[in-house]
């Protein structure tokens, strides 16, 4: 794989959904590239620093939030004249989305008092009243034809199913929970999960038609539900929660089928542990020249890195949580299928230079990719089971069932990569650091 | 008993009376019988010896004596000194007390148990209230915990009340102070995404939203059950060739005759369940009952090869084992017999198969000289006999040919005479005509009859003048009269069969005399002696 320039970029740039353009904004200029060649498409400005940016589904608009002024602007990609901007005044802006079918903003309030729906097509607006403010209060279904919202009214959660088409309300329905955390729609749109805090392990199984399927309660006291993942078959619902175990329940019975734990030392013969090894520099001592160039300063001083497989039984680095903090980093908080199902990465916070991934169709843990530093993130190409690890260093990590390979990303100075965006098309992806991008372009193997 | 330590020890002498069964104990140095000496707990038989050899000894007899009766004084036994300042013993006295001291042994060792039974069972009340004082303080802390939480989430609710009422208020405010400036500002509308126009919202839109929503839900569940239907067949299909493996790996039911009712039943409950199972389309079978049947035939079928596998795992383990049971022993023996005649049979066997292999040998691959005088001692046998019976042959051959000849030769001496005889009657018969048409001119007619039938004659006449000819030839071998007789007789055929015989090659009657003798020889020789036989036969007949 190839890598291009670094460019200075402020804020989230974000891959088009469909294929080419790629944008980025600077301060308060949004910056549009086409993703192949990075070439500066298109110029937007806008009226204040902008904190989020999103693309709309047909990647024909691009609205920037800007939370401190309240106001959200819209760009047109054919039509760069075009302009359109939202201003929630005095109710003040925590967060703006588009909807599915990318004529719609929703914008939330400040204090989650209400979200606002506006739309670009008509001069219609749609208020959606007490909202949660919890981390997943909003989920629109992979189709796109409803949006579920998570309510509080009275002390008690709701949630409250509308279709996209023309936000009506389908239905409303009260949850069993304490305090609803987040919900997340199912991949075939047909079956809503929704998980309490973490103080009650509980996870409930609604239908579209708002009937209760199914509620899942593994243990009762010990902090619960970190996080919850589904297969991109809608076959199963992985839960992770602070036990340090995944919980994989199935579609048919939702019943839970296997749990995965997370142990310190992995002594099973079977799963290969990748561990990152620090690799010397080999320095050309013929070469040197003073003074010395800065790429051979660079190199001399980045440190290289490659795989290595450890000998079973391999004992992780596992820290100790600290007992009197809230939110504690212990347990599976990071977990993500595969594409085509056959894989589920996770991470287990009080270990955290690891990456589990199991093996679904044999529900086994199949490899453990054991990093140099704490894992920051982690992505599944959306085509084929390839993922991208990220540790904040310059150099990102891929694995796939071939093997895995480490990508340092080239140039000068530290690169340290926090997050990682893959294109739809699986043939390239975003690289973040908290101030700069890159994109990493990944050479297609040819069939011979 | 600290007055041990006053006492000299004095060294073990290889001479010391003592008789102890720890005689290996004599190899002890001294130090250690000092250090052992110090020990106030019941010594051990090794230090027992020690003891008994330290403390007593023939130079300080008086001296544990002496020591002995104060200790023992001390605990309250009577002295064992006969005399309160007299030397010699009491010797029941001294019984007694070891008597006594025996009894307090026992007594004390008794004691001992029972504290070490008591310290054990206290031991054991110890952990388990231990453990019960964990879990209660579990539970004391988990019930701390329900009731912190109760409260906690008593004052969340009520801080959450206070905080959406000032929600309310907050949202109140802001929707009052209406902005004059439009919230949203924008160039033009833009068109929706499918092109299509915006629609009212109307309770028909909610009726076609719900409609809407129950088409997804049902598409979803009937692809799901199409794909449950598709793994049932799947399962089902594998189970039930598991099923026929099954039954084919079980062994043929064995036929006891109290079970066989319930086999031949078994047997055809198989026999049905195959049968219908396979008969009847997997996809119509999805009714409760089939199934059943389908998983409990299974289950029957599996249960009598568990069975059936641990019988044999039994058998192959007693055999291993070797058990020392009766039977089983016999049976070895019998095993052993067995397996001795099987092992001479293998010898007969192998004995057997060498010999034929060797004749094998032999006979395909021995030498090529011995083939070859085999197979001429064979030809030359079948050659001798040949041999033999072409000489039979051909004496036969020869006899037959003397035969033949003589045959011939009467043939011909009998054709000689038969011309003879033939012409003797021509001219006798010439000579009759003759006299007769002397007598009587006008019969023409007649002598036209005569002369039509004198051709004959006139042959006659020309065979006969030709036969003539012959006699002077084989006069010697015609005989006389009789002869002659015959010869007429046989013309007279030759004659009466010649017309009859015009068809016939004329080589009867055109031919040479020679020829004649020589046809009828040929002929005689070709047909054999049948023909003339057959001549002469006929005249004879009318």
């Amino acid at each position: 794989p190839w890598f291009l320039e670094v460019f200075k970029a402020r804020i989230l740039p974000q891959l088009s959904p469909v294929l080419s353009p790629q944008a980025s904004c600077i301060q308060h200029r949004l910056v549009v590239r086409d993703a192949s060649s990075l070439q500066i498409l298109q110029l937007y400005t806008c009226l204040d620093q902008i904190q989020y940016i999103e693309w709309s589904s047909d990647s024909l608009f691009i609205l920037c939030a800007m939370y401190k002024r309240g106001i959200v602007q819209v760009w047109s990609l054919e039509q760069p004249d075009w302009h359109c901007k939202i201003d929630e005044g005095s109710a003040g802006l925590v967060a703006s989305c588009w909807s599915p079918d990318g004529r719609h903003i929703l914008n939330t309030t400040e204090f989650h008092l209400r979200i606002t729906v506006w739309s670009l097509c008509t001069k219609s607006v749609s208020y959606i009243k007490y909202p949660k403010a919890c981390q997943q209060g909003m989920a629109f279904t992979k189709d796109g034809r409803y949006m579920a919202v998570a309510e509080r009214r009275d002390c008690k959660d709701f949630i409250s199913i509308f279709v996209c088409n023309n936000w009506q309300l389908l239905r409303h329905f009260d949850t069993e929970t304490q305090d609803l955390f987040g919900i997340e729609w199912a991949p075939n749109g047909c079956v809503l999960a929704a998980w309490d805090t973490c103080l009650e392990y509980k996870v409930l199984l609604y239908s579209l038609d708002g009937r209760l399927l199914s509620s899942y309660r593994a243990y009762e006291w010990p902090l619960g539900v970190k996080g919850i993942a589904w297969s991109p078959s809608s076959q199963f619902l992985a839960i992770g929660s602070f036990d340090e175990k995944v919980r994989i329940l199935n579609h048919v019975t939702w019943k839970k089928i296997t749990e995965f734990d997370h142990p310190a030392t992995i002594s099973s013969k079977k799963t290969i542990v990748y561990k990152e090894v620090e690799k010397s520099p080999t320095v050309d001592t013929e070469r040197l020249t003073f003074p010395p160039t800065r790429a051979l300063a660079s190199s001399l001083f980045s440190t290289q890195s490659k795989y290595d497989i450890s000998q079973v039984p391999v004992s992780l680095q596992y820290i100790k949580p600290v007992a009197d903090r809230a939110n504690p980093k212990v347990g599976v908080g990071m977990l993500a299928f595969s594409a085509d199902n056959c894989f589920l990465a996770t991470k287990n916070d009080n270990i955290p230079n690891a990456v589990w991934i199991w093996d679904i169709r044999k529900l086994k843990l199949s490899v453990v990719l054991e990093q140099l530093c704490t894992i920051q993130a982690f992505q599944w190409d959306p085509c084929q089971p390839r993922l991208a690890v990220c540790t904040g260093s310059s150099r990102v990590y891929l694995w796939s069932p071939a093997g895995c390979v480490v990508v340092q990303v080239p140039g000068e100075g530290d690169f340290q990569i926090t997050s990682i965006s893959w294109h739809c098309s699986g043939d390239s992806m975003l690289l973040l650091s908290k101030e700069n991008f890159c994109v990493c372009y990944l050479e297609r193997e040819e069939v011979k | 008993m600290g007055d041990w330590k006053a006492i000299t020890v004095p060294l073990l002498s290889s001479g010391s009376k003592n008789i102890f069964p720890y005689t290996s104990e004599r190899k002890r140095s001294p130090t250690s019988m000092n250090s052992q000496v110090l020990r106030l707990s019941l010594p051990s038989p090794k230090n027992m010896y020690n003891f008994f050899g330290a403390f007593c000894t023939e130079e300080n007899l008086e001296q544990s004596i002496s020591y002995i009766d104060r200790e023992l004084t001390t605990m309250g036994f009577p002295s064992i000194y006969a005399e309160p300042k007299g030397k010699e013993l009491n010797l029941v006295c001294i019984i007694n007390c070891m008597n006594e001291l025996l009894v307090l042994q026992h007594k004390n060792l008794r004691a001992q148990e029972e504290v070490e039974i008591q310290h054990l069972k206290l031991g054991s009340d110890m952990d388990h209230l231990q453990n019960c004082y964990a879990k209660l303080k579990v539970q004391k802390l988990q019930n701390i915990i329900s009731s912190r939480a109760t409260q906690y989430n008593h004052d969340m609710k009520r801080k959450e009340r206070e905080y959406n009422k000032l929600r309310e208020r907050l949202h109140q405010l802001v929707m009052n102070k209406k902005d004059k400036k439009l919230a949203m500002e924008v160039l033009n509308y833009v068109g929706r995404a499918d092109g299509k126009r915006g629609a009212w919202r109307t309770d028909k839109t909610e009726a076609r939203n719900e409609e809407e929503m129950y088409k997804v839900l049902l598409s979803d569940y009937e692809q799901r059950q199409k794909q449950l239907l598709l793994e049932n067949a799947e399962l089902k299909k594998v189970l039930q060739q598991m099923k026929k493996d099954i039954i084919s790996l079980l062994p043929p039911q064995k036929q006891k005759p109290k079970e066989r009712s319930e086999d031949g039943l078994v047997l055809s409950d198989q026999e049905e369940d195959i049968g219908e199972l396979n008969k009847e389309n997997m996809w119509e079978l999805s009714c409760e009952t089939v199934r059943e049947q389908l998983t409990n035939s299974i289950r029957k079928q599996w249960r009598m090869l568990k069975n059936h596998v641990e019988k044999l795992d039994n058998q192959v383990s007693r055999g291993h084992s070797g058990a020392w049971n009766e039977k089983d022993v016999i049976s070895r023996e019998d095993h052993e017999l067995e397996t001795g005649k099987l092992e001479l049979e293998i010898q007969q066997c192998k004995e057997m198969i060498k010999t034929q292999q060797q004749l094998l040998q032999q006979q395909l691959t021995c030498d090529d000289d011995t083939t070859l005088l085999l197979q001429d001692c064979y030809l030359l046998e079948e050659r001798e006999r040949l041999q033999e019976e072409w000489r039979l042959f051909r004496e036969q051959k020869k006899n037959f040919e003397k035969e033949r000849k003589s045959f011939t030769e009467a043939a011909i001496r009998l054709g000689l005479e038969r011309k003879a005889f033939e012409e003797d009657r021509g001219a006798w018969l010439k000579h009759q005509f003759l006299s007769m048409t002397a007598d009587c001119k006008p019969e023409n007619t007649t002598a036209s009859a005569f002369l039509r039938s004198s051709d004959p004659d006139i042959r006659l006449v020309k065979s006969a003048s030709r036969q003539r000819r012959l006699p002077s030839v084989l006069s010697p071998a015609v005989s006389p009269e009789p002869f002659q007789i015959s010869q007429y007789i046989a013309q007279n055929s030759v004659a009466s069969e010649k017309p009859a015989a015009d068809n016939m090659p004329n080589l009867w009657v055109e031919g040479d005399d020679k020829e004649e003798t020589e046809e009828c020889t040929k002929s005689w020789e070709d047909s054999g002696v049948g023909p003339l036989f057959r001549n002469l036969h006929m005249e004879q007949l009318p």
